[in-house]
């Protein structure tokens, strides 16, 4: 980091314009996320007031009712996003050794770009992909070979109609997470120092035994961290998932029926709310998402400790 | 400041008695060492996969919607026509977005690199928050503003739209600003002290001039990035007339092409109906992916002169 003469206070008055301007630019970016909080928290009073924290366990959704509980979405979100991480964390760690230790610099070169590629397909397209396409085929094909196998486990139960469900959501989730994964932690092996790996080679250790006993030790805490961020991203994600969850508030024991999550509940609902109460609610439920989300990328950055892992999000 | 690149690891050396101690015979090891670059190659080949499963899949469909009048005709109903209107829509809501959020993220991107001295306080507390609000969920940034301007103007229109996204586009125009000024070399700044330039003429002449292609490259991505948000547009900008141009965004709803394929889907009585989705789709992603792979070539180019 180049250094001391950064801190320069400002003299001349063009400087203390541009200054001032700099300041308010980032003034107006810490006043965005209060604003986001107050906005939501005062929305959602009506709801908070009505059912309290309550709210959080409660599994009724009836806007014609005026009772609303979250917790059919909470299942929901966790049950997705549970699924999407189980499945991509491993592969994006796999997918992050094969670019940094194990691939040929030129497969390198064009691998990673096209990993990266995937983060890049907008949720609209994905989801609409998935409903069209990707739902029928998982409705015919893996559901029914899981139930035939896993079919003593209540989650595996038997498949429906449509193949929109939950866990058609979390395999959409996987796609959208993996390439976040994939990416912050390639750049995490990357950071290890040539040294410790070639020392471990040196003592005869095979690529695998450097992955284990160098790279992966020296950067777990970043690969958490790089997780959590993909986690992140699972829990916010509405479209997609509104798209191929299939829109049902209801806690089911089998994965393959239709659910809903946090924020597709918002994105299907919002539109044509029913009473006052059913806003406030979705804003209750929003509010919910905020405090979730903020919680992760906190987590995030403090289990990060040394590791910049966001820094690598921006490009 | 710590960084990946710069990161110390003595505190974190691994257990040397551990894995790396040989135990067991040279054949069983190498077999494992081989199974896993197997199953690393295999992780790669079905990330590459999934890309080129859902491009093949949109320009498959995607194609056979495609037409001159396709891109050139205003959308009728819901479900015909073509999609010029969409496309403008969304041109003139992004557009917006990237005017209100390009500007203010290079702004702090500077007061964070370049008037706050290393370990500055309120450097770490402003890079915190955009780190924040970049991992907010869209459809919660949505609300925000429609609790912000649309309760206030008890009306839907692009504007809200429009700054929902620069919300979304904000931290990562500041981040890729705040780290193409890290790469900025420290002489030239002392240079342009040692003549004695004010600090302003040599962000102006110096240092802006230095970094300006990672910063138009972050300004692309972020654009991109925005293109294709449907969340904030679904809570903020879903009401309008979907068959007329709409240039004004302010007090009026305008159509894009995220909620047009929404649309789409949500009244289609059969899979023939879909194929305007599926050009829209089509289209978008071609301008993502471009976009992207343009953005990707001048950071590397930029990068390369710059010797980051």
């Amino acid at each position: 980091v180049a250094g001391h003469s950064r801190a320069r206070q400002p003299t001349g008055i063009g400087d203390r314009v541009l200054f001032g301007l700099c300041a308010l630019a980032a003034l107006l970016a810490g006043i965005t996320l209060v604003g986001i909080a107050y906005q939501i928290i005062h929305n959602a009073h009506p709801a908070i007031s009505r059912f309290g924290l309550g709210f959080l366990w409660h599994t009724t959704w009836a806007p014609n009712f005026k009772i609303f509980g979250a917790g059919a979405l909470l299942y929901g979100t966790a049950v997705t996003s549970l699924l999407a991480l189980i499945l991509a964390a491993p592969l994006g760690i796999a997918i992050a050794l094969y670019l940094s230790m194990i691939a040929p610099p030129p497969v390198r070169a064009v691998v990673g770009p096209l990993v990266e590629m995937l983060a890049a397909i907008p949720s609209i397209i994905i989801g609409f992909w998935g409903v069209i396409v990707f739902a029928p085929f998982i409705q015919r094909h893996v559901e029914p070979a899981l139930h035939n196998v896993l079919g003593f486990v209540p989650l595996f139960g038997p498949p429906e109609t449509t193949g929109l469900s939950l866990f058609t959501a979390g395999l959409v989730l996987t796609m959208m997470v993996l390439p976040i994964i994939a990416s912050l932690s390639r750049d995490l092996f990357l950071t290890v120092p040539q040294d410790l790996r070639e020392g471990a080679e040196a003592l005869g250790a095979t690529r695998w035994e450097v992955i284990r006993g160098v790279v992966l030790p020296t950067t777990a805490s970043g690969v958490v961290a790089a997780t959590l961020l993909g986690l992140g991203r699972a829990l916010g994600e509405a479209i997609a998932v509104l798209l191929v969850a299939g829109d049902l508030v209801q806690i089911h024991a089998s994965l393959f029926q239709p659910g809903a999550t946090m924020a597709s509940l918002i994105g299907t609902q919002f539109i044509g709310p029913v009473n006052t109460l059913h806003v406030a609610s979705m804003f209750y439920v929003a509010g919910l998402l905020l405090v979730i989300g903020l919680a992760t990328s906190l987590l995030a950055r403090v289990i990060a400790g040394r590791f910049d892992v966001q820094r690598a999000l921006a490009r | 400041m710590t960084s990946v690149s710069e990161a110390p690891v003595a505190d974190a050396l691994p257990d040397w008695s551990g894995p790396l101690t040989p135990s067991g015979n040279l054949r069983r090891r190498a077999a494992v060492n081989r199974l896993v670059e197997v199953a690393a190659i295999a992780a790669a080949a079905i990330g590459v996969a999934m890309l080129v499963i859902v491009v093949t899949s949109v320009v498959s469909h995607g194609a056979k919607a495609l037409s001159f009048s396709f891109l050139t005709t205003n959308t009728v109903g819901v479900l015909g026509g073509g999609i010029a209107n969409d496309l403008l829509g969304t041109a003139v809501v992004v557009g917006l977005a990237a005017v209100i959020a390009v500007p203010i993220g290079i702004l702090t991107g500077l007061y964070v690199s370049e008037m706050t001295g290393p370990g500055s306080r309120t450097a770490g507390a402003l890079k915190l928050a955009l780190d924040l609000m970049q991992g907010l969920p869209t459809i919660v940034v949505g609300l925000f503003i429609y609790g912000l301007i649309v309760i206030a103007q008890h009306k839907e229109s692009g504007f809200a739209g429009a700054v929902a996204l620069s919300i979304v586009m904000l931290p990562l125009v500041a981040r890729s600003t705040q780290e193409v000024l890290l790469l900025v070399p420290g002489s030239l700044r002392e240079a342009a002290d040692a003549l004695g330039v004010d600090r302003w003429r040599a962000i102006r002449g110096v240092i802006l001039p230095a970094a300006m292609g990672g910063i138009v490259t972050g300004s692309i991505l972020a654009i991109a990035r925005a293109a294709g948000e449907t969340a904030p547009l679904l809570i903020c900008n879903s009401i309008f007339n979907p068959n007329v141009t709409q240039l004004n965004p302010f007090g009026h709803g305008v159509p894009t092409i995220p909620m047009y394929i929404l649309g789409v889907f949500n009244n289609a009585t059969g899979p023939e109906s879909l194929t305007g989705a599926w050009g829209a789709a089509f289209v978008l992603l071609a301008v993502i992916l471009l976009a992207n792979i343009g953005a990707r070539l001048m950071l590397a180019r930029s990068r390369a002169r710059m010797g980051g």
